[in-house]
């Protein structure tokens, strides 16, 4: 198809554009804004899985990232375990209590399903802001460290950890467009599509569901992993519910269940945040009819604007081609009879 | 191939579906006919798991499948169509058509971060059936349209297909020809008649009397819950139960 023969090339583009961005950034400032919006858009990425390819709308999101941070935050910071150990077990653990939470969510559908889990994150806040003895409570976690060195490279400036989280990032969407153009995938979109008919394609809710919620949540932990490490200092209020919707925010700005969306998403607000920061609390005043004029006019985002017309056009393409062949076909045929 | 004993179902007071004995012959078509609210479609729910039954069994290919989960029944072979097919409007009719095969594979998770051999196996082998069923169902020259372009009546034929992808032993179709014209009522009957020639089982709830008469080996007349006849459709159109609470004076004369 068309949109797939440009596809490696933009790619390749982008990923150039990417690593050479600290280059030509100003200052070093735009580089840990650039950090930011790649690791919002790791948690974005994982929880368009569950909103975007499920048509599941978890609330909870921003908690399961706070897991991740405060698993690495707690083990660096009181336990003096080294960052890639509590790396690997802030996701590890976000995974394991989402597969409980998910087990017990998901047994509610639609809107239902999505109060339950704005509890479910409300809980994780509570206890991170409650439990002083381990959390620190209201505090928040100060001085955690830096990513320690692979080998040779170190991670103590902003250049190394923009590198750092840009790897992440770009492995985090190569495994999610495996999984969502993976049989898989289709599964989920089915599911999204109408859990009814799904079910009578053999499809296990159940299971499906809850596969799907535990992803999201790993990509969570993992983004809060990150968070902690670059920014090194942590408070309860990342698991509140309006990072989700800001997570939320970033899926649609860049096209709800597309691979891409929620990165284009994050990349933009965060920029656009930025550049209306001198307008302070007045921000709003152009951010929200913004939103509207592309809720309205773009309501798949701009990706799923994007593919929807890249679709349209293969497809006309396809069409004519066999148009083209019909026309054809019969003249030659009378050609032959004369 | 499929015996129903004594269903029953109730949501609260209400009784849906009351003591239904009855049973579906291999490759035959079957038609279940009945006022609007005969309990109908929760009878197909019943059959193919969304429902559990009040009381009653459902035996399937010998088998017991009285409040198994709608996956379980149709890993077993029970597909069922609906009265609205819920499509991704923007992929291509394809493209939706490739996860019905999906229950018939077995790759996992690990399979899909590995991408190994198995996956890929199984993706061929899912999108050679939505190919092969969409051959089936006569819409191959719309496999690359996009699903929200194509006709209601294609629709009805994409259901069908899907249905055919989980590769099934009986179909369960709900009104297969509800909003489209005679002309295409015809064709789906044909394509109902195509679908025994392969030897496939047909059960079917449906209100166009003309399509059902002509096509039906066996015709269930439900009425409130009942089961208030069953037979051929020459019995059917004669029998004054049915007439009084179904077909009319006016049909029973023509």
């Amino acid at each position: 198809m068309m949109s797939k023969t440009w596809q490696k090339p933009l790619l390749a583009v982008l990923l150039v554009l990417a690593i050479v961005f600290p280059m030509l950034a100003a200052n070093d400032y735009y580089i840990y804004v650039m950090s930011l919006a790649y690791i919002m858009a790791i948690a974005a990425v994982g929880l368009n899985l569950i909103l975007g390819y499920t048509g599941q709308l978890n609330l909870a999101h921003a908690g399961f990232m706070a897991i991740g941070a405060y698993t690495v935050g707690i083990l660096t910071v009181d336990y003096g375990v080294p960052y890639w150990v509590a790396f690997v077990v802030a996701g590890a653990l976000s995974a394991i209590i989402g597969f409980f939470a998910g087990l017990l969510s998901l047994r509610l559908k639609g809107h239902f399903f999505s109060i339950f889990t704005l509890c479910v994150g409300f809980m994780i806040y509570l206890i991170i802001e409650k439990w002083d003895a381990l959390t620190h409570g209201t505090v928040g976690i100060i001085d955690i460290p830096a990513p320690t060195g692979v080998g040779p490279i170190r991670f103590d400036n902003t250049w190394a950890q923009y590198y750092l989280v840009l790897f992440f990032l770009v492995v985090s969407l190569w495994l999610m467009s495996r999984i969502v153009n993976s049989l898989l995938g289709r599964a989920f979109i089915a599911i999204r599509n109408g859990e009814d008919l799904a079910e009578t394609l053999g499809i296990n809710l159940m299971r499906t569901k809850v596969l799907a919620f535990v992803l999201s949540t790993f990509y969570a932990g993992m983004a809060g992993a990150l968070y902690a490490g670059f920014v090194r200092f942590i408070g309860p209020a990342m698991a509140l519910e309006s990072h989700t919707f800001d997570m939320i925010a970033f899926i649609l700005v860049g096209g709800i269940g597309t691979l891409f969306g929620p990165l284009l998403g994050a990349i933009l607000l965060t920029w656009l945040t930025q550049s209306l920061q001198f307008l302070q609390d007045f921000r709003m005043i152009v951010f929200g009819p913004l939103l509207i004029l592309l809720v309205m006019f773009f309501p798949q985002g701009l990706i799923g604007y994007w593919r929807e017309r890249q679709a349209r056009r293969a497809a006309a393409s396809v069409q004519d081609r066999r148009l083209q062949r019909s026309v054809v076909g019969p003249q030659q045929e009378v050609g032959t009879n004369a | 191939m499929l015996e129903i004993q004594g269903l029953t179902k109730r949501f609260g007071g209400l009784t849906a579906v009351r003591d239904v004995t009855t049973t579906f012959d291999k490759g035959r078509i079957n038609a279940i006919i009945g006022p609007n609210g005969a309990g109908k479609t929760t009878f197909f729910n019943l059959v193919s798991g969304y429902h559990k039954p009040t009381s009653g069994r459902i035996i399937f290919d010998g088998q017991d499948v009285t409040g198994l989960r709608p996956d379980q029944v149709a890993k077993l072979g029970v597909a069922r169509t609906f009265q609205s097919t819920t499509l991704f409007d923007k992929a291509t009719v394809l493209d939706n058509l490739i996860v019905g095969h999906r229950l018939r594979t077995t790759s996992t998770f690990w399979d899909v971060v590995l991408n190994t051999s198995r996956l890929r196996e199984d993706e061929h082998r899912c999108r050679a059936k939505a190919e092969e069923v969409l051959d089936f169902v006569g819409l191959s020259s719309v496999a690359h349209h996009l699903a929200a372009d194509i006709s209601q009546e294609e629709r009805k034929r994409v259901a069908f297909a899907l249905a055919l992808a989980t590769d099934p032993k009986i179909v369960l179709l709900d009104e297969p020809a509800g909003g489209v014209n005679p002309e295409e009522t015809l064709g789906l009957a044909e394509l109902i008649r195509k679908m025994i020639r392969k030897g496939l089982t047909v059960c079917l709830i449906e209100h166009k009397m003309d399509m059902i008469m002509s096509l039906a080996d066996k015709i269930v007349v439900l009425d409130h819950g009942e089961m208030i006849a069953e037979g051929t459709p020459a019995q059917i159109r004669s029998d004054q139960r049915v007439i009084e609470a179904y077909l009319g004076a006016d049909y029973a004369a023509a």
